[in-house]
């Protein structure tokens, strides 16, 4: 029943650890202008406005969009903000997706995004509230545990989490808008960089980025019209579950896995393996890259670092992950979802530049949030679905 | 389009200040009322969203523990706007329109007590040129009554009258937290709050929540008995600078209400969320409301104002009154930002 839809602009910023150069406008249009410079439109083509961020406390704005919504050509417009937690890029491309196949407007335009040196995530995350659990030690703290509990499950070799940040960091090379770009980079320095939450060394964790994500999406009727092929979309999928309760897998969480089938059920695919060329999956510590290749069902129960160590995932290997160096690479937290849709679309349409994969036809993007309980995954292709 | 209607609507007594209780605990009961009141078991719905504020809170990721409320195992197809509920159902409803869900069960809730909440509303503007200023939601909203005042966009007798109208309706609204017979004369010998604002002119802060649920097609019959089918949704932002766009009219209501194919003359009651009196008859003024319609028979916001459930409650009073058969076309309205900079309208009937 859903119309077709189809991204027709992308645009991302250079990310950086602090953009003093732009104000929060600012660097929304940055990422905005150059998705509508992509698609050959202008402001006035837009029929809708969906914005994505990660918790206001990040930026000390309460909901940031009502004061945005001039600067992103919202006025007289609808305009939807979109809040998922970590997930919330991805959820943002669906939203604003689904107004298409709803068939409700032509052409959306979607942004996300994070200004993290507006203010301080490790304080917005750290607010103690009365009768619970102050997680006093950032999103590193949380995550730790759990990947000691891959570990142990899947006995895993320990530098598997090595493996990914250097293909990760050498991937970011290629890709001119990536925030942390450490040319040279070798096994034994992310070896031996410091210890941060054991086992997650600093040179296995994204860094705090400043950055947005922009993406045009149109009917079918008009992405046949736009100057570059379009990704279409093949199939959309979100799946949530709670924080924690007795029994809950924290480490492959079941919203993980059911997400991912009910994706690759809309989409038709059943090996994904083999049917998918690319994925760009959210990473924010190396070792998410093996957990994801068995939550996203790339992978048998404990063999996801088996990808990883073969050089499965590399740009060359047979499933890349990450071309463009990841979460690992930039993370302005809100954006995140979003450029891992954006890349996959990217992909798709031969946009890439240097970190394309030769022939990329049919690309997942993902992202996750929470205490690993959030999930929004699209599949998008260069043929109609 | 699909044909999809409202067939349950709860939710909680609006407060000043829940003290005996966290969100989660004021919602648990409301989302169980609904979910009964559809007949659809946990776990049943297609798709689940819901919409509150981590700044009403006071702390990030606040609509997590939302999930807990809603039971969201096995897992969900779920989403959340940093939003009033009321667009949490737009999302519901566009959902279901490309036919990805049949069904949704929509909320929103918060504790406004829990802040000063005029000031935490300051963090809402412009953070580089306004909020260092610290203009407070109520001096915002007098600014604008200032000037319908001075222009006779409205008048002092018109703003008491909302306040009459309101305090009178919500006596038969047990949820509602102000109620009561007053008198204009009286309301307006009150000395000024805000000038020119009296405090009656002003919502209540109020802690609540509340929860609905959505069914396409001739299935929404089986859930209700009259269900409350939409026949528009739509909604329209404006610039939030006040000095940009006209302050005396609801440009974006009146483009709402038109996307939504709003027929005023055809109204049988209609819930405006006006959080302060001036902009209740700004409202009306921009749907084009006559004297035919029963605007909010709940109270309005006037009568309680649980912020990211208040308009999602007056779209739930609306459709309450296509429920019990005592309208045949109404209209639900949601506003968010200062002085009405977003609006929604929600226009529905029963067949």
């Amino acid at each position: 029943m859903a119309e077709l839809c189809g991204v027709v602009g992308i645009g991302q910023t250079e990310h950086r650890a602090a953009r003093t150069d732009v104000s929060m406008a600012g660097l929304l249009r940055e990422a905005a202008e150059r998705a509508l410079e992509d698609a050959q439109l202008t402001w006035k083509d837009i029929d809708a406005v969906v914005i994505g961020k990660a918790p206001d406390l990040f930026e000390g704005v309460m909901m940031p969009e009502l004061f945005l919504a001039e600067a992103l050509g919202g006025a007289m417009k609808p305009m939807l903000r979109v809040h998922t937690a970590g997930s919330v890029g991805g959820s943002t491309g669906i939203v604003a997706a689904s107004l298409v196949q709803a068939g409700i407007h032509d052409r959306v335009l979607c942004v996300a995004w994070e200004k993290q040196s507006e203010s301080n995530a490790m304080w917005a995350l750290t607010i103690s509230m009365p009768f619970s659990v102050a997680v006093v030690a950032g999103a590193g703290g949380y995550f730790a545990p759990l990947i000691r509990g891959y570990i142990r499950r899947s006995g895993a070799p320990d530098d598997t989490g090595i493996r990914v940040a250097l293909k990760d960091r050498l991937n970011a090379l290629k890709n001119p808008y990536a925030h942390l770009q450490i040319p040279d980079v070798t096994f034994e320095q992310i070896e031996q960089s410091p210890m941060l939450w054991d086992p997650i060394r600093y040179l296995e964790t994204c860094p705090s980025s400043d950055g947005a994500c922009a993406m045009v999406l149109s009917s079918e009727r008009l992405a046949e019209q736009a100057p570059t092929r379009p990704a279409w979309v093949h199939a959309t999928a979100m799946r949530s579950e709670p924080t924690m309760f007795a029994g809950r897998d924290q480490v492959i969480p079941r919203a993980s896995l059911d997400n991912a089938k009910a994706l690759y059920e809309k989409a038709g695919i059943t090996n994904p393996r083999q049917q998918i060329d690319v994925a760009e999956i959210y990473v924010p510590f190396s070792w998410f890259e093996p957990m994801w290749m068995e939550g996203m069902l790339f992978a048998p129960t404990n063999e996801g670092w088996k990808m990883t160590y073969e050089g499965a995932t590399a740009m060359d290997g047979d499933m890349p992950i990450n071309p463009s160096g990841g979460v690992l690479s930039s993370n302005p937290i809100g954006a995140s979802g979003l450029l891992r849709f954006a890349e996959a679309a990217m992909q798709v349409r031969g946009q890439a530049g240097e970190h394309q994969v030769d022939g990329a036809r049919k690309a997942l993007g993902h992202a996750y949030g929470g205490g690993s309980q959030y999930y929004s995954t699209w599949i998008v292709g260069s043929d109609k679905p | 389009m699909r044909d999809v209607a409202i067939v349950a609507f709860a939710q909680s007594p609006s407060v000043r200040s829940d003290t005996q209780r966290n969100e989660v605990e004021i919602l648990m009961p409301v989302v169980a009322e609904v979910r009964e009141a559809s007949g659809i078991p946990k776990g049943e719905f297609d798709f689940i969203c819901s919409g509150s504020s981590d700044y009403l809170a006071g702390q990030s990721f606040a609509f997590v523990a939302g999930l807990d409320a809603v039971g969201a195992w096995p897992p969900v197809s779920e989403s959340h706007v940093e939003m009033d509920g009321a667009w949490a159902l737009y999302e519901a409803w566009v959902k279901i329109q490309m036919g990805y869900a049949d069904s949704a069960l929509v909320y929103g809730f918060s504790k406004c007590s829990l802040g000063d909440l005029p000031e935490v509303m300051a963090m809402q503007l412009d953070p580089y040129y306004q909020t260092p200023l610290w203009p407070d939601a109520v001096s915002m909203a007098a600014l604008q009554a200032r000037q319908c005042l001075e222009t006779g966009a409205v008048t002092a007798e018109q703003m008491a009258d909302a306040v009459v109208r309101s305090r009178a309706n919500a006596k038969s609204n047990p949820n509602a937290q102000l109620s009561g017979d007053v008198d204009r004369e009286k309301l307006l010998a009150e000395p000024t709050f805000v000038s020119p604002l009296h405090k009656h002119d002003c919502s209540p802060i109020s802690d609540g929540a509340a929860a609905m649920v959505l069914v396409a097609g001739e299935k929404a019959r089986q859930h209700c008995e009259r269900p409350a089918w939409i026949t528009g949704f739509a909604h329209i932002m404006e610039p939030m600078d006040l000095g940009v766009r006209p302050l005396t009219e609801s440009r974006s209501t009146a483009e709402a209400a038109r996307r939504a194919g709003v027929d005023a003359a055809k109204l049988d009651v209609a819930e405006l969320h006006g959080p302060f009196s001036h902009q209740e008859i700004l409202l009306e003024q921009a749907i084009g409301i006559g004297s035919s319609t029963d605007v909010n028979p709940s109270g309005g916001a006037l009568a309680a104002n649980p912020m990211m459930a208040a308009g999602l409650i007056r779209l739930g009073e609306a459709a309450a009154r296509i429920h019990d058969g005592s309208a045949a076309t109404a209209l639900g309205h949601a506003t968010s930002g200062p002085c009405l900079q977003q609006n929604l309208v929600c226009a529905m009937e029963g067949r």
